[in-house]
């Protein structure tokens, strides 16, 4: 029985209560505008338009002051409160994910800085369909990270960590359709080496999210499961 | 009671509560490549004040030696009443009744043939507010051995200084050791009692809130101070500081309403307890 899943209505402390509700809440809104930033990199990419791309980038600052705004209010709880136990691995998960936030957030904005350049070329078909591939895989992994923390939910949050091999593979495969189109095609090898880039951004976008769905696994189950074989964190997991 | 105990199969682990010191101790063997053994056993101890006011209810616990052990919980749970059978002075409450197994280094502490002066000298206790004697500083330290009889000049020069050492109050009193003991800070009285504790050579230190009187640098020497005393005493430690009890001790046991709710290594307690209740209670939910 996870006490957190209860919520965070009984402390004896109420403003101790609203400040992690409100800590909570700041990162989940941070983590939808890093939704948006990605879904919106991804569409610049496949309909070649630089206006969305643009966007992302000026957005890029928004989420930079969400990180650092939630570092300090995460700062100033460690200092005030001491929280210990659910409320420790609550604060400590929000600041490691944050960080994972906004990783994926600078990763979008390269992929948006991919497709300015694309774009510039003309409308292509070839890549895009890997790209959109990947791109589709990465986002439902981001998305069901954060509602696993939403949620307190361990167990989906294992299955994301498991999805990440899928995006490792689906990336390899990628990478050798691209190089088929290069080699075809050897005029389109500056183009295709941009789409790479988005790729390899893709694939790190899957490394974050892996790394915040171990961080809720941590908080909810209190175990820390980084480098961890995934067969041995399934036991852990489902053993508790 | 019967309220507490038809709660009790859902909250507190009943049989698993003989406390798993192997388990808990296996992992720190296993990193600090030290056995530890046990220094004070609790077996289905059950303390009653009058017949139907019961303190302590079935408690199963094992102390290690040369480690420190916190006892957290809200105030009436029983952390006091559990340390004070450590030394026996609950004899000195009327009508207090004491059933099951106390030892000391595998002896029961309380069959009748026990010398209960001796029982006190081997585990000492130190209370809430410094309690020094009112004499000098040098006498306030003698005053145990004193009464064992030994009256050497130098040996209790040299036990003096050692014991204030150790109590790290030397640099500060050296100069004015037959000064009154009561015209020091409270911090360093607290210091002085603690040395007079451990002069007679104790094994077992029990301290009762020993800092919660003090100012934080007093609280923090003392803290560092029982980091130090750990290498050669058994500490037991009751406080209602919990960052305290996180920081000065290896294992801490939370209690509640008289019963040992969870007993664990003292980074487990404070990360990722196993009970709701400790959780409630550490994270300042209960209530």
């Amino acid at each position: 029985m996870n006490p957190q899943a209860e919520g965070t209505s009984t402390h004896i402390s109420k403003q101790f209560n609203s400040e992690l509700e409100d800590v909570k809440n700041q990162l989940l809104e941070m983590g939808g505008a890093v939704e948006q930033q990605l879904a919106d990199a991804l569409v610049a990419i496949t309909s070649a338009d630089s206006a969305i791309a643009a966007e992302v980038l000026v957005q890029e600052d928004v989420i930079d002051s969400m990180e650092i705004k939630i570092d300090e209010e995460c700062n100033l709880i460690l200092a005030r409160r001491q929280p210990a136990a659910s409320d420790l691995r609550l604060v400590l998960t929000i600041i490691k994910t944050v960080r994972d936030l906004e990783r994926i957030g600078d990763e979008s904005s390269k992929i948006a800085r991919m497709a300015i350049k694309l774009a510039e070329e003309g409308h292509y078909p070839e890549g895009i369909v890997e790209f959109r591939n990947l791109g589709d895989r990465v986002t439902r992994m981001v998305n069901l990270t954060l509602d696993a923390f939403a949620r307190y939910d361990a167990e989906s949050a294992l299955e994301i960590a498991s999805d990440d091999l899928l995006v490792d593979n689906e990336y390899g495969s990628a990478m050798r359709s691209l190089i088929t189109y290069m080699m075809g095609d050897p005029r389109s090898i500056s183009r295709m080496l941009n789409l790479l880039w988005a790729l390899r951004a893709l694939e790190r976008i899957g490394d974050h999210a892996q790394n915040i769905s171990e961080h809720v696994i941590y908080l909810v189950k209190g175990m820390n499961v980084r480098h961890a074989p995934l067969a041995n964190i399934a036991d852990q997991v489902s053993g508790d | 009671m019967n309220d507490m105990s038809s709660k009790k199969p859902h909250d507190a682990p009943s049989p698993a509560m003989k406390v798993d010191v192997s388990a808990v101790l296996g992992d720190k063997t296993k990193s600090g490549g030290e056995t530890l053994s046990s220094c004070i056993d609790i077996e289905n101890l059950n303390l009653f004040y009058s017949k139907d006011k019961q303190a302590l209810i079935d408690i199963n616990l094992t102390i290690p030696k040369q480690r420190v052990t916190a006892f957290i919980g809200p105030s009436g749970c029983g952390k006091s009443s559990l340390l004070r059978c450590f030394n026996r002075m609950n004899d000195l409450v009327d009508d207090c009744v004491i059933e099951g197994l106390v030892s000391l280094d595998g002896n029961d502490i309380y069959q009748k043939f026990v010398d209960v002066a001796d029982l006190r000298r081997r585990v000492g206790m130190v209370f809430q507010k410094p309690n020094p004697f009112p004499k000098s500083i040098y006498e306030n330290v003698a005053y145990g051995l004193r009464i064992q009889g030994i009256n050497s000049k130098r040996v209790l020069d040299e036990a003096v200084e050692k014991s204030l050492k150790a109590a790290a109050l030397w640099d500060e009193v050296k100069d004015r050791l037959n000064d009154s003991a009561l015209g020091i800070s409270g911090g360093q009285q607290q210091r002085l009692v603690i040395a007079r504790t451990i002069a007679v050579e104790p094994e077992v230190l029990l301290l009762d809130e020993p800092a919660s009187a003090l100012d934080p640098i007093s609280t923090l020497k003392i803290e560092e101070l029982i980091n130090e005393l750990k290498t050669d005493y058994t500490i037991v430690i009751v406080t209602h500081n919990m960052q305290q009890a996180a920081r000065v001790s290896d294992f801490t046991a939370f209690m509640y309403m008289g019963n040992m709710v969870e007993f664990d290594s003292t980074n487990s307690i404070f990360t990722n307890p196993r009970q709701k209740k400790t959780e409630d209670y550490i994270t300042g939910r209960y209530g």
